[in-house]
């Protein structure tokens, strides 16, 4: 079997005095999209930081596309080919849409046809649409799609996907999974976290469950669903 | 007034509005991506002048042309922009995770480094520059001669500003600084190299700070006081403006620029009272400025920034308190005059620099003001004395009463804001306080100050009056570190921590910090009243920026983590200054980098040191 583009093995974190991560392992393979499920507070979004360096790890070791990016500058790793959509959007708000895609440009490596601005208005003609409006004036939905894009801007081998989902409409959401879908036919491998069940269910070919820093459990998407205790004891709020 | 007149005073005014926005939107770019509030843009300024005065002449010798003069400017800026460089790459750079405090503290540290750099290579006498060839004739307006260099000038900001428009807008380096300056994390986690943009930037930032300079020759002469003059106002612009905002810089620009030329006509003593007022007015409307925003949480500092730990004294805390009074109160007895007169001064500043430490470890309130109330209370004791007649005793009163009123009436304006807004708040208060001290000459004695403040006769023996401050000031700091263990100093701990959940508990935040900055402008009043006593004199130097940054240095040094930090601090702050400084020529320079290596090796201070060896013990 092929090396797993994402390999993430043992990793702790945490803020301060606090730990969150308590040795987690995740592995993502080339081309997959997996989801890392959990309640609020378990553990995700820490872990897509750790991932990225934006807290770096304790201890443990992270690596990418066959290098040890452990404790690497974040712009480091993104120049490295793993893309970051941030649970919080984090889009640049006093700039434009077409700017806020210009901040994420990087070329594209190891061959493949890169992203290009037409394309991804392609895929979300609604950022077309708003191209030169200021990214403070859209809606949750239209900043989700757009700190999607941007990241497909750097051409990255992998995204981490924080919580793509959370508090939008049932339409922009069956538009992420679109979206998640696109990029998995594409190529990119993807690791998002989620609480929904069911769109995990929609997207991703295999699950970690987080709790308390840990992983609980480890499979395909299918023996999720089929596994009532770990989705009852983990999973159900 | 004929409308001349009029036109010509405020075409001035825009010329030194234009001249200020090119300074002022160097800063401004600076901060908004670093979050660095950089002292040191003042002496990029000065730089740029100086540097511009050699360059600029030799460049004219070949050819008198404008084409040559602009070259000379240009290069002058460019020379200060690589000095930006080396800046951001040898001490930025090691800055960035480390509380705006102590940020604050070591671009000043660059200030008096570069002061003494600049009296090393140009001498202590000012330098005139040459006028600009082509614009050296003036301009006649409406009956009136306007110089036609100023005229140049009011074009040049609004050029810098579409300039700086098309940069921001239209290259990719410019969209990065707007990103960044929302959300510099994230720009990161786009795989962009923070560190080039941010060398970038600091080049940017020095550059125009340079041209600002450069620009001024034929108007000024360059001189070694530039620097704090110019960064004072800058400081206004920006924060009026908005930090981080250009086009929020060129308002605040303009309007103080009409407010100077204008309010100059109208009340010409007090024009940078007017300007700091109209600060004022403009925080409490608007918090962030004109065009500012609230800042990003993101990226916060690292090291907690206060008193965390307030552990009771154990045996040995009271054997070294014990120790240091029984020291204090022998000194007269086994010293010798120099000693003693050292240890009184420390005693009041140890008093002051305390109660500082309660505005900035326990209440988070960064002061970067605080000599203010010492100066003030100096100066009520102090003119009482002299120019009221009345004795030592009621002075001594005063002094405290005077320090608590101001810091109240200014506490009132500076606790409705937070972070790095407070302290400009503070320090622009403090700079009104200074100004009107220098330039109220005929009550203040202007610059000279005023002499002749003698203790009453029974304290006029260097050992009684090293007594009497003894009891006031060691009765003032036990007094402030009961108020610190009190609950009045845990709630203050509790909404430095966490604005927002103490409030949430019903803690009433601005009333306590209000109070707690009372309380400490009192303290320090009493302190500078003493001080007044004791060196006979009082001048406008006691409530000047340098005084407030040794206050701060002090408690830094003696670490502001712990509760009697500030007094280890003092004790040897002072010491070492008053040894050193008449030793050396360059003070400033070893002052400046002390006060660099300590925010970088050591910045937890000495009783931070302490605390290891307590913990390993």
């Amino acid at each position: 079997m092929a090396e797993p583009v994402l390999e993430v093995s043992g990793v702790t974190a945490g803020y301060g005095p606090a730990e969150v991560l308590f040795g987690v392992d995740i592995t993502l393979e080339r081309g997959e999209v997996a989801a890392l499920m959990g309640r609020n507070g378990a553990g995700k979004s820490t872990t897509m930081k750790a991932i990225m360096g934006l807290l770096p790890p304790r201890a443990g070791q992270v690596r990418f596309a066959g290098q040890d990016i452990t404790g690497w500058a974040p712009f480091r790793i993104a120049r490295a080919g793993l893309g970051y959509v941030p649970e919080d959007r984090r889009i640049f708000t006093d700039l434009t849409v077409a700017e806020n895609l210009e901040v994420g440009r990087r070329p594209a490596q190891g061959g493949r046809t890169a992203w290009t601005v037409e394309r991804l208005y392609e895929i979300f003609p609604n950022l077309a649409e708003m191209r030169g409006r200021r990214a403070a004036a859209m809606s949750g939905g239209e900043q989700q799609m757009l700190t999607i894009a941007r990241t497909l801007m750097g051409n990255p081998e992998a995204v981490l996907l924080d919580e793509p989902s959370e508090g939008l409409a049932p339409v922009i959401v069956e538009l992420m999974a679109e979206a998640v879908l696109r990029m998995k036919a594409e190529g990119i491998s993807v690791l998002l976290s989620e609480q929904s069940l069911d769109f995990a269910a929609a997207v991703a070919d295999r699950a970690f469950v987080i709790e308390k820093g840990a992983i609980r459990f480890a499979g395909s998407m299918a023996a999720l669903e089929a596994d009532e205790q770990v989705r009852t004891t983990y999973l159900t709020v | 007034m004929d409308l001349g007149f009029l036109l010509v005073q405020s075409l001035s005014g825009l010329a030194s509005a234009s001249s200020l926005f090119v300074i002022a939107s160097g800063l401004t770019l600076v901060f908004g991506v670093t979050r660095i509030v950089n002292f040191a843009h003042g002496s990029f300024y000065m730089l740029g002048a100086y540097v511009a005065v050699t360059v600029v002449p030799w460049l004219l010798d070949f050819d008198r042309s404008p084409l040559l003069f602009f070259c000379g400017v240009l290069i002058s800026a460019a020379v200060v922009g690589l000095l930006g460089v080396l800046m951001e790459i040898l001490l930025l750079r090691r800055l960035y995770k480390v509380p705006e405090l102590f940020q604050l503290l070591a671009t000043f540290g660059v200030v008096l480094m570069v002061q003494d750099a600049v009296l090393w290579l140009w001498g202590p006498v000012e330098i005139p520059g040459p006028r600009a060839p082509g614009l050296r004739h003036g301009v006649e307006i409406l009956g009136q001669r306007f110089p036609a260099y100023e005229l140049f000038l009011i074009c040049v900001g609004p050029a810098v500003l579409g300039l700086l428009w098309l940069l921001m807008h239209k290259t990719r380096f410019g969209i990065l600084i707007r990103a960044a300056t929302r959300d510099r994390e994230m720009v990161g986690a786009l795989g962009v190299n923070q560190a080039l943009l941010f060398t970038g930037t600091l080049f940017l930032g020095a550059f125009l700070a340079g041209l600002g300079g450069a620009l001024q020759i034929p108007r000024v002469s360059a001189s070694s006081q530039m620097d704090l003059s110019i960064i004072t106002e800058a400081f206004v612009v920006t924060v009026i403006g908005g930090m981080g905002s250009v086009p929020g810089a060129f308002l605040a620009a303009v309007l103080i620029g009409q407010l100077n030329s204008f309010g100059v006509l109208i009340f010409p003593k007090i024009t940078l009272v007017l300007v700091f007022l109209l600060m004022a007015v403009v925080l409490v409307v608007k918090p962030w400025g004109l065009l500012g925003r609230p800042e990003p949480a993101a990226g916060r500092a690292a090291l907690p920034e206060g008193v965390l730990a307030m552990p009771r004294f154990g045996v040995w805390e009271k054997a070294i308190a014990a120790v240091a009074v029984l020291a204090t109160l022998a000194v007269p007895v086994f010293g010798d005059a120099y000693t003693v007169k050292v240890v009184t001064e420390v005693l009041i500043f140890a008093l002051a620099a305390f109660s500082l430490n309660l505005l900035v470890g326990h209440g988070g309130i960064v002061s970067f003001g605080h000599a203010a109330y010492f100066g003030l209370g100096a100066y009520a004791a102090g003119l009482l004395v002299t120019k009221g007649g009345l004795p030592m005793e009621p002075a001594l009163i005063a002094a405290p009463i005077a320090g608590a009123a101001f810091a109240a009436l200014f506490g009132f304006f500076i606790v409705r804001l937070s972070g790095i807004y407070l302290a400009m708040l503070t320090l622009a208060f403090a700079q009104i306080a200074y100004a009107v001290c220098f330039q109220w000459v005929e009550v203040t004695g202007g610059d000279n100050g005023v002499v002749g403040v003698w203790p009453s006769p029974w304290a006029r023996s260097r050992e009684v009056f090293h007594y009497l401050v003894a009891i006031c000031c060691i009765l003032g700091i036990i007094g402030l570190r009961r108020v610190a263990y009190a609950p009045f100093g845990a709630t203050l701990r509790a909404a430095r921590d966490s604005e927002q959940r103490a409030d949430a508990i019903g803690v009433d935040v601005r009333r306590h910090r209000w109070l707690a900055f009372t309380l400490a402008g009192g303290a320090a009043g009493l302190a500078g009243g003493l001080y007044a006593f004791s060196k006979g004199s009082i001048d406008p130097t006691l409530l000047s920026i340098p005084m407030s940054i040794d206050f701060l240095a002090m408690i830094l040094l003696g670490g502001m983590q712990t509760v009697m930090g500030a007094v280890a601090g003092a004790a040897a702050f002072h010491t070492i200054k008053d040894f050193f400084m008449p030793l050396t020529d360059h003070w400033r320079f070893f002052l400046g980098a002390s006060i660099i290596a300590l925010v970088l090796i050591f910045p937890r201070g000495l009783s931070g040191a302490y605390g290891a060896l307590r913990r390993r013990a």
